[in-house]
């Protein structure tokens, strides 16, 4: 209790409840924008954190992380088009509901259901916290390199269709990790005699062309093109507790999304289908999913919106990162030599409930700014699509440039976001790449530093935790084979997909 | 219609236009690094394997090698796509706009970050085929609301141009510091 007390004395300063404000809204209109999503918007202010507080940068980043889902909810609803990667599932119902002229309904249904998601998973962490801060000491080198393993191999095995690809970029992640000058014995790997390769490539680099570039540069060469949704007409208010209706469903698929945000490499996508499919087989009207049914709009919206905080979790009391958004914000906390851990658990819990107090009161903010801006929002997402191009790549040089005014990042930058337009247009996943790089160090150091007590293979799993993680490795992979086959008898007609349902996966 | 009813529709991601070249480009990348693993690591005296320098390096190319072969495999065994080169066009026209960022970089330690950012954002709107005023006199606004935003609030590390060099006394400190 004192811990908690002691967080909220961390969140009272006004820099730090700006901070909280500008992330919040500003994840909100990014969300909304189709074509920015929020890794866009945290890669490009990745660098701009860096001369702040530890607690006021991750105020910021964790704003737009945890809002920008709300915001993806309304281009998802009005035309269609989901504002973020995971909103994609949201036009399923939501868009249908639209053109029965239900917009407003199906906008409060999904703001509430976000709401709903955002608060319990919260709740459960802090919740939870006192516990994990027992459980994490028990976490030593090999403990936290299994389960950075565990961590690849889901997020390899979760991109179901395409677990070569995911496979290959992970293992290019890896690579990218080793290549520079390595640190225990001096030898020079992959540097090919050339002094740029020395350092290696910066995680921060790679991440703002992959992502933030790569995206300018699709909307820069692609069509132009300006969405134009209708206003919505009348209040909010009265709609927002019909969410009690559905009180059943926002709750299962709220544990859902914690669920699956807790475990590393999975996230939003498994925790939607879990929580859409539960939605579908109980309910009383199943035949009216995919065509307008506010189950399966809360199923979408309440899943996501309980992940943000749950992926805080392995990412706070690890310090392995379960995907692409918590990874950059590893960084964040490697700057400040704030190392996420054990040991931040045992000695910093009250920094831990600052943020998850943070993340409660920025819901807070959302829902009220939406209920009131809307409309405003609206007109923000009508920007033509190259104009936005033009904008992203501008604030990209701010967010290449400012790391260490190195004219060669910004040239590796522009590489790595051709790469990346590569990578979208093709629906590759660059995730694991990211991944890959992350994990990969975390995985090289544990290894070598586990290594000092193990003789036989089997010492390296004679701690329950060990021998459970990596039974669990082994479980995984089991598993999804016994899926594979299950899924081949069970699969549904090839022109029966949706073909573009994960179109936008990578914003 | 149901649109999916398993893990693996949800998540099936279908092959686009490209997806050959990408693999064999891929696969040719992972052949290279592996025919220089040889030469670009190291093995050293009295360590264990795991501790080596060139273990990760090793594991992670060869990983490379075996999963873009598979992924080479599956996109020649599936049938053919149309419009693979207007794909491969559309990859290379970003490299123009590749080309437009490295000029702006070049440029902001010349000009300075404010004039620089003007000219980028006005010059690359022109090009993308905005002639009207307002979207121009729009793009020099998100410019300067960047510089403001960026280097005069946040104060981020961007350098003054040398061009501010010229500037009387307090003018030119103002303009180091701010813009």
């Amino acid at each position: 209790m004192e811990a908690l007390f002691s967080g909220v004395e961390l969140l009272a300063r006004w820099d730090v409840l700006a901070a909280l404000l500008i992330g919040s809204i500003g994840g909100v209109v990014i969300g909304a924008i189709p074509g920015v999503g929020a890794a866009v918007a945290i890669a490009i202010l990745l660098p701009a954190t860096f001369s702040l507080d530890p607690i006021v940068g991750l105020t910021i980043l964790l704003g737009i992380y945890g809002s920008s889902m709300y915001g993806g909810a309304l281009p998802a609803i009005l035309i269609n088009t989901p504002g973020t990667a995971v909103n994609a599932l949201t036009t399923y119902d939501g868009y249908p509901m639209t053109k029965r002229g239900e917009a407003r309904r199906a906008l409060a249904l999904a703001y509430s259901a976000s709401f709903f998601g955002g608060v319990f998973s919260i709740i459960c962490l802090i919740v939870l916290s006192p516990v994990l801060a027992l459980i994490a000491p028990h976490f030593g080198s090999r403990e936290i390199f299994l389960a950075a393993l565990l961590g690849i191999v889901l997020v390899v095995l979760a991109h179901r269709g395409q677990i070569f690809a995911a496979g290959m970029l992970a293992a290019f992640g890896l690579f990218l990790n080793t290549v520079g000058l390595e640190p225990v014995k001096y030898t020079r790997r992959f540097t090919f005699d050339q002094s740029w390769l020395t350092g290696g490539f910066d995680l921060i680099v790679v991440v703002l062309g992959l992502f933030a570039l790569s995206q300018a540069f699709i909307l820069l060469v692609d069509k132009d093109n300006t969405p134009h949704p209708q206003p919505i007409k009348g209040s909010m208010f009265g709609n927002l507790g019909e969410l009690f209706k559905f009180k059943r469903v926002a709750a299962a698929s709220s544990s859902f999304g914690v669920m699956m945000g807790m475990i590393p490499g999975v996230g939003e996508f498994t925790a939607q289908f879990m929580s859409y499919t539960y939605a579908r087989k109980t309910s009383k009207k199943p035949e009216l999913f995919g065509k307008g049914s506010p189950e399966g709009l809360i199923a979408s919206e309440a899943a996501n919106n309980a992940v943000p905080g749950a992926a805080m979790i392995p990412l706070l009391a690890l310090g392995i990162p379960g995907e692409a958004l918590t990874a950059m914000m590893l960084s964040v906390f490697y700057v400040h030599n704030v190392i996420p851990g054990p040991q931040l658990f045992q000695n910093n819990l009250d920094f831990v409930y600052a943020l998850y107090i943070a993340m409660l009161l920025l819901n807070v903010i959302v829902i009220v700014f939406l209920i009131f801006s809307t409309n405003i929002l609206v007109k923000v997402i009508q920007i033509p699509t190259r104009f936005l191009g033009v904008i992203i790549l501008t604030l990209s040089f701010v967010g290449v440039y400012s790391l260490r005014n190195s004219v060669t990042d910004c040239a590796v930058a522009a590489g790595f976001g051709v790469l990346g337009l590569v990578l979208k247009r093709l629906n590759l996943p660059i995730v694991p790449i990211i991944l890959g790089m992350v994990l990969g160090q975390i995985m090289e150091v544990k290894l070598r530093s586990s290594m000092a007590r193990v003789k036989t293979p089997l010492d390296f799993v004679d701690r329950p935790i060990a021998a459970i993680l990596a039974g669990l490795l082994l479980l995984v992979i089991v598993l999804h084979i016994r899926t594979l086959f299950k899924e081949h008898k069970n699969r549904i007609a090839e022109q029966d997909h949706d073909h573009d349902v994960h179109d936008s996966q990578q914003r | 219609m149901q649109r999916f009813k398993t893990l693996q529709d949800m998540f099936k991601r279908y092959r686009r236009p490209g997806d050959l070249v990408f693999a064999v480009l891929f696969l040719a990348f992972a052949l290279f690094l592996m025919l220089s693993l040889d030469d670009q690591t190291t093995w050293v005296k009295r360590t264990k394997t795991v501790s080596q320098p060139a273990f990760w390096p090793t594991v992670a190319v060869w990983v490379m090698l075996g999963f873009g072969l598979l992924h080479l495999i599956g996109s020649l065994v599936s049938p053919r796509i149309s419009g693979r080169l207007t794909e491969v066009i559309f990859w290379l026209r970003s490299v123009e706009f590749a080309g437009w960022f490295m000029a702006y970089v070049l440029l902001v330690p010349r000009l300075g970050y404010l004039p620089s950012t003007i000219i980028f954002t006005v010059s690359l709107a022109f090009r993308l085929g905005y002639r009207r005023w307002q979207a121009l006199l729009s793009a020099a606004g998100i410019g300067v609301l960047i510089v403001l935003i960026f280097k005069t609030f946040l104060q981020v590390k961007v350098p003054g141009g040398q061009i501010y060099e010229m500037l009387p006394g307090t003018l030119r400190a103002f303009m180091l510091t701010y813009f």
